[in-house]
């Protein structure tokens, strides 16, 4: 039987609660009303989300419930819900009013979802679309979302609108990004920002000028792509006739004969420049879905900056070539030669036949072939596509301090400095956040940044090593157990050697008229430990003192026990104050090697802030995603629930962490917690699962117990 | 037709495998052997170092003899064994004491693969002692001037564990081998599979594609081996997309994204 729907008062009464109409004087009555008209399942579903959005802000959960039921109207549940979630994005990244805008703007959604059901979304398509890019030849091209809907290249990235919903199929529109980025590749490959575009453009009237170029240059990429792509092409043809593109395209009969120069094989931007005085106005052709826009200011911005990096990285190779060929020739190999602008390299091509690119390109010093590395392959690839050849001056060689790199390299943010600034995000990794009342993630909430310990060389580690000197030594002898070693297995049936006994056995079997086993031999199986673990300590402001010394002490005798076993491993500290300012402090990554630096950056590690768990063990989940292991294991020592200075304490926090360690989970991650918070029995099964955690209710007992912890959770 | 039996020692190729040379590594090898030097031979997977070998057999008419190394192939797998026979046990040789005792050639494929300790029982071959001791039986195997022993090794895999030693690699010639150039890998592959030229020169281009893809989404490019597995596929009737998407795509990743990206790049060519 049907359960019967809430009646007014039991609305009132929830939505007053939500609404928390005490403070925010907000009027539940208008809501309720219509509610009450609906059925039950549609009540409960309005008021989940109602309950779930007051969690954000109760005003906008009340303009919710106003135009819930229109919602309802308009879309299916799993896309109002999306609708309601969208506001509450808004409102974390943009606040009240933009949030309500979306509520308010109702139909603006409907329609958008509308686009979004058919529509292509880059976001989505991105991730085909760049392998294709990349698989084209040439230059390594990015792709973008540009900002004004319109597709385009800077000659480095390929900016496409972030929606295309110009066709009826998703298939189709997706189709169109596809030709956009190879019609945009084919622009810069095939060389039309070679095009003198100074000269064609100084005259009275430059905006037709540029129509011309564009006309010209379209037929002539198109057979490239026709030559190039026929398959692409094809399907080109088809969303013209499908966008009614195709009608428009026609050419005017006495062009004839330029369509056909422009379409042979060795056609080039020659031929377009030829032919720019012979066209008239009328017949310049709109551009097709696919064309995208000429920005040339972008262009000539991003082409002139590029050009002079990469001469400059060229004649540096160059120089280095020079010098390394200099050093093989000659017998001293100490002194390092030196090289200027006067050692001059020259190009052959191996087969003249074919187009010039790096594959068919030699270097050439005084006579001798110059073997060309990967990376200068890619700057040869480079430098033809925007030349069309190697200028000569780019040969020279680069003298000694010629050129300071500094300059050409990509300003990369100091951590430490960025707090300075008044945007703080720059130069940090985001992490979205749990919110177990939304039942939903705040996006890009944390803002997690790296930062570097610097070492501090006491004697702490000295110390810490000759007061568990006893410990050590037993800890040593059971993790050398523990390595890896070959272990004989006996009875096998393949194997290096007869296993005697097994063969005795079977042997008096055979006598005494039983069947013979064939498992007779002895094999070697070497047992490979696979594994990599992560610790992540708590570095906030509650271990100060003896906690934070038995932490160091018990990362001092882990790194020299898991050394035994060869284990890979990296300790992380972390800490911060509210989700601005997450910070995470390397203190072993993967790669490094245990050795006096690390000891020393051990020792310096100091209570801190706050506990904010979930964005590190995000954070932890990216790091080991990255690397390959059999077994991968996050240890967190810690000394007390995940608390922060804002809302992230309670539940609140409990969740978030639970959450972040599911996504850990999934990816293959197994989460222990090692904890000295005696109440810690209380939540950590919830976050960790039963199984998952140690408390330790000694505090001194803790460098032993992580690695007696860490030996169980191994083996 | 019932399929022959043979014994590998007395298995010699009879009809020319084809190959075609890129450089000059038939007189290299051929060198090698006289000399009676091992040789290495170094390249990404499907570029033709089998069928180089299998073209040198016959060249050299003797029979060859491959082992195809993985993480378990032990020292007694390629020195041999003894078995148990009737209540007795019987010493059994194992490929590479058979290549020795019958002066063949053994091409140990992909022999970074082997465990670490399988790779040193071929050292006292690999140098100018030329013999094989087998400690179980108690006896020296001295090699023939006509054996003759050939290793693989793909340096691409670049994993450190995966590495030879130099210990190992310093015993051979080395010959390197990478994927042919465009026209003639187009030719190899119509001389193959008799496809037309157009179609092959396309394949071609699908390959040199999805090498550049190397290193961003994919470990590996499209090898020679798979242009000849779609070319024949196509020639059989299959559409180029269709073969493509089966010999080359699937079998280089399993990515859902990237075969999509594939998908799209050989749509685009054919």
């Amino acid at each position: 039987m049907p359960r019967p729907a809430l009646t007014f008062e039991e609305i009132i009464e929830r939505l007053d609660v939500y609404f928390d109409v005490e403070f925010t004087f907000i009027k539940s009555e208008q809501a309720a009303e219509l509610i009450v008209q609906q059925t039950r399942t549609t009540q409960d579903f309005i008021l989940d989300l109602s309950k779930r959005i007051a969690a954000t802000n109760e005003e906008l959960s009340f303009q919710f419930t106003l135009n819930a039921i229109r919602a309802l109207d308009a879309m299916d549940r799993h896309m109002v819900e999306a609708w309601a979630m969208t506001a509450t994005d808004n409102y974390d990244r943009k606040g009240l009013t933009p949030a309500m805008t979306v509520i308010r703007d109702l139909d603006n959604y409907v329609h958008n979802a509308h686009i979004n059901a058919c529509g292509a979304i880059l976001e989505e398509e991105i991730s085909v679309l760049l392998p294709f890019l990349q698989g084209l030849s040439g230059r390594k091209l990015k792709i973008a979302e540009s900002e004004d809907n319109t597709a385009y290249t800077d000659t480095e990235t390929i900016y496409l609108p972030a929606i295309t919903a110009l066709l009826e199929e998703s298939k189709d529109n997706f189709l169109i990004y596809k030709a956009s980025v190879a019609f945009l590749w084919a622009q810069i490959q095939f060389g039309t920002f070679r095009l003198p575009f100074e000269e064609i453009l100084e005259c009275d009237d430059p905006d037709s000028q540029l129509k011309k170029v564009t006309t010209l240059e379209t037929i002539r990429l198109e057979a490239c792509i026709k030559r190039e792509l026929p398959g692409l092409y094809r399907d080109m043809q088809m969303l013209k006739k499908k966008t009614g593109d195709d009608q428009e395209h026609s050419y005017p009969d006495n062009w004839q004969h330029i369509t056909e120069r422009l379409s042979a094989d060795d056609a080039g931007i020659e031929d377009t420049l030829n032919f720019m005085a012979s066209i008239d106005e009328e017949a310049y052709v709109a551009p097709c879905c696919y064309h995208g826009t000429l920005k040339l200011d972008q262009v000539t911005v991003v082409m002139s900056k590029r050009i002079e990096k990469e001469k400059a990285y060229f004649r540096i190779a160059l120089s280095e070539l020079a010098k390394e060929s200099l050093k093989k020739n000659s017998d001293e190999t100490d002194i390092e030669p030196e090289v200027d602008a006067s050692t001059i390299f020259n190009i052959k091509t191996k087969d003249e036949q074919q187009q010039i690119n790096s594959g068919t390109i030699e270097l050439e010093l005084e006579g001798e072939l110059m073997p060309i590395p990967d990376h200068v392959k890619e700057l040869i690839t480079s430098i033809i596509v925007d030349f069309g050849e190697i200028p000569p001056e780019h040969l020279h060689a680069a003298g000694p301090g010629e050129y300071d790199l500094k300059k050409y390299e990509d300003e990369m943010p100091n951590p430490d400095d960025v707090w300075q600034g008044t945007y703080h995000v720059e130069g940090a990794e985001l992490y979205n956040e749990w919110n177990f009342k939304r039942q939903h993630y705040h996006k890009n909430w944390c803002v997690l940044r790296e930062l570097e310990i610097e070492p501090e060389y006491d004697d702490f580690v000295d110390r810490a090593l000759d007061k568990h000197k006893g410990l050590l030594k037993s800890l040593r002898h059971t993790f050398e157990i523990l390595r890896g070693e070959d272990k004989l297995l006996k009875k096998q049936v393949h194997g290096d050697d007869v296993d005697i006994d097994a063969l005795v056995e079977a042997y008096a079997d055979v006598k005494s008229g039983m069947e013979m086993t064939d498992r007779l031999f002895t094999k070697m199986h070497k047992e490979e430990r696979n594994v990599a673990v992560i610790f992540m300590v708590d570095m906030s402001g509650s271990t100060k003192g003896w906690i934070n010394e038995a932490e160091r002490e018990s990362l001092i005798l882990l790194c020299e026990v898991i050394q035994i076993l060869g284990d890979r491993f990296a300790i992380y500290g972390f800490s911060g104050m509210t989700r601005t300012r997450c910070e995470l402090f390397k203190i072993k990554a993967f790669d490094e090697e245990y050795d006096d630096e690390i000891k020393g950056r051990i020792s310096n590690i100091q209570p801190k802030d706050y506990t904010r768990m979930g964005v590190f063990i995000r954070h932890m989940t990216r790091l080991f995603n990255e690397i390959e292991a059999s077994t991968k294991l996050l240890i967190t020592i810690s000394d007390g629930k995940p608390d922060d200075y804002d809302t992230y304490r309670g539940e609140y926090g409990v969740e978030d962490t639970r959450q972040a360690l599911y996504e850990a989970h999934r990816d293959g991650i197994h989460p222990y917690c090692i904890t000295i918070d005696e109440e810690a029995r209380e939540y950590l099964p919830h976050m960790y699962g039963a199984a998952n955690y140690s408390v330790i209710d000694d505090v001194a007992q803790l460098p032993r117990k992580v690695s007696d912890i860490y030996r169980r959770l191994t083996t | 037709m019932q399929s022959k039996a043979l014994k590998p020692e007395e298995y010699f190729i009879e009809d020319e495998p084809y190959y075609q040379s890129i450089g000059d590594e038939i007189a290299i090898f051929e060198a090698a052997y006289n000399q009676s030097l091992p040789v290495l031979l170094k390249g990404p997977t499907g570029c033709g170092k089998t069928r180089f070998m299998e073209h040198m057999a016959w060249r050299l008419k003797r029979p060859l003899i491959t082992v195809s190394c993985h993480d378990d192939l032990t020292a007694s797998d390629l020195v041999g064994r003894f078995l148990i026979s009737g209540g007795e046990t019987v010493w059994v040789d194992g490929p590479l004491a058979r290549s020795v005792r019958n002066g063949a050639i053994c091409y140990l494929d992909e022999i970074v693969e082997a465990r670490k300790d399988t790779t040193v029982v071929i050292h006292p071959l690999a140098d100018d002692r030329r013999v094989l001791p087998m400690e179980k039986v108690g006896e020296i195997i001295e090699a023939t001037a006509e054996f003759c022993l050939a290793i693989s090794y793909n340096p691409g895999y670049q994993s450190v564990m995966k590495d030879l030693k130099q210990s190992t690699r310093q015993r051979f010639v080395a010959l390197e081998f990478d994927y042919p150039d465009a026209a003639l890998e187009s030719e190899i592959i119509v001389k193959e599979t008799g496809i037309d030229a157009a179609t092959a020169n396309l394949l071609v281009k699908f390959a040199h594609m999805t090498r550049d893809l190397k290193g961003s989404g994919l470990d590996e490019g499209a090898s020679t081996r798979l242009l000849v597995h779609a070319a024949k596929l196509i020639h059989e009737g299959i559409s180029p997309v269709v073969a493509c998407e089966t010999a080359i795509s699937q079998a280089i990743t399993d990515d859902a994204d990237m075969m999509v990206a594939m998908h799209e790049l050989s749509s685009s060519l054919f």
